[in-house]
Order: C-alpha cells, then structure tokens, then sequence
C-alpha cells in the first residue's frame, strides 16, 4: 500500500523539501569548471610569472574579464555546496554547524563581491 | 585493546564517515573518496582564497602587485602552491571519474581501481609538469 501523498510525489521535493537541486548544482557547477579550471591553469601557468603589464593586458580583453568572473562564481558556488555537505556530514552540534554553514555562505558570498569588483577595476584601471 | 576494538559497544557503533580504521579495510576506492573531500575542503578554503587575492592585488596597481606577491615566492609560500597544483589536478581528475559515475559508467571495481591508478598518476605527472614549467626547468 502506498502511504505517500501523490502530490508530495509529483512535486518530489522529499523529506529535505529540496529535493534534487543541491545535488544537481553541485553537477552542474563540475561541468563548468572543466574548462574554466583549464582556463585557470593556463592564465597561472603562462602569466603568473610575467611582468604586471603583461597580465593587465591580458585582463583588459573583455573575453579574459568574462571568464575570469565565471571562474570566481562558479567556483565558489561549487565550494559552498561542497562544504556544506562536509559540515552537514561531520559537524554534529546544532548550534556549531548553523553557524559553520552560515559563515561558509557568508564567506563566498563576499569571496564573490570582493573577486568580481576586482576583476571589474583591473578590467578599466 | 583490539577485542575492544572489534566489538563496539551495542550503543557506540561507529558512523559511516568514520569506518575506514579498524573497521574497514582501507581501500583505493574509499581513500581516495576520503581524499576528494580533503582535497576540495582544502581548495575551497586555501584555493578560493588565493585566486581572490591574486585578482585583487593585481587591481591595486604594478607596486602592489608586486609587493602582495612577494611571500609566494618564500618557502613555505611555494609549498602552499605546490600543494595547491597537486589537490586541484587531483579534484580535477576525480571529479571527472566521479561525474563518470553518475552517469552509470565505470563502475565495475576492475574499472574504479583501474581510473583510481589513472587519477592518481595523472594528477602527480600533471604536478611534477606543472611545477617545472612554472619553476622553468623545462
């Protein structure tokens, strides 16, 4: 006999009431940052060793800005999922993990705001 | 101390995350699982956090740049970074074989183990070039 509502089965939100949406980011963002860590790799290892104007040209072309701020948000996004499930997995104090996962949001969301703008002012410096 | 260690207590049985040790046999499948954890808490802490400084001491200016960069090429500065290449080609690696997996494929143990050795001896190959390219030795 099936005790499940049929509509909390169409809606498949489960007992979380997220359903598939952290897993499914955590996917996406992994796509993503395939080429945008190639991409990395390459700036870090052609530039990083070259004189400052070589790299502010570089990230003056509004292709490299773009990727540059792709990069920053996909990959902290990827990493707050990430860390979210270490916390979620490991931390069993309810207090101490509310405020782990809080402080981990926080720290991308201005990881985020602080990489962006920076890419922005060596963009028009 | 091991019988002790062999029969848990009926209310103290150890949880998941903390099998591998003397109740689970450590193996290639289970470590290096255990290591994409590490290696991404280890990136998203260390990682993050020197891919936003890098973009923000090169917005400061030539001068500052410079400065902001000196401490990278010190010691424990480049044991940072060589660190940092070896856990982002092995998040890299793995990260594909787990997104493999979710697809449905590979995952006969003949086949994990066979992409773990591959993982693995891609990411440190990856590494050592990486290291002399940057390092110019090559």
């Amino acid at each position: 006999m099936k005790m499940r509502h049929p509509l909390a089965h169409a809606r498949g939100l489960g007992s979380a009431k997220s359903g598939t949406s952290h897993w499914w980011g955590q996917r996406v963002t992994a796509l993503l940052l395939i080429p945008l860590v190639i991409w990395m790799l390459y700036v870090v290892i052609v530039y990083a060793g070259q004189p400052f104007q070589v790299i502010q040209t570089f990230f003056r072309q509004t292709i490299n800005s773009i990727l540059a701020i792709l990069l920053v948000l996909t990959m902290l996004r990827h990493a707050q999922l990430g860390m979210q499930v270490v916390i979620e997995d490991y931390v069993h104090s309810q207090p101490l993990e509310t405020i782990l996962q809080l402080l981990v949001k926080l720290f991308a969301f201005a990881g985020a705001v602080t990489g962006v703008l920076a890419v922005i002012r060596l963009a028009v410096q | 101390m091991a019988t002790e260690k062999n029969t848990p207590e009926r209310h103290q049985r150890p949880i998941s995350p903390f099998m591998i040790g003397p109740y689970y046999k450590p193996q290639l499948s289970s470590i290096l699982s255990i290591a994409h954890r590490a290696s991404g808490v280890f990136l998203s802490v260390f990682g993050s956090a020197l891919l936003i400084y890098w973009l923000v001491a090169l917005s400061q200016g030539a001068q500052a740049y410079q400065a902001a960069m000196l401490w990278l090429v010190s010691i424990p500065g480049m044991l940072l970074l060589a660190t940092l290449c070896f856990a982002i080609y092995y998040h890299f690696f793995n990260g594909i074989r787990h997104l493999i997996w979710d697809t449905g494929r590979m995952l006969k143990i003949e086949q994990a183990n066979r992409s773990a050795i591959f993982v693995l001896s891609g990411s440190f190959i990856a590494s050592v070039l990486t290291i002399a390219t940057v390092g110019g030795w090559l």
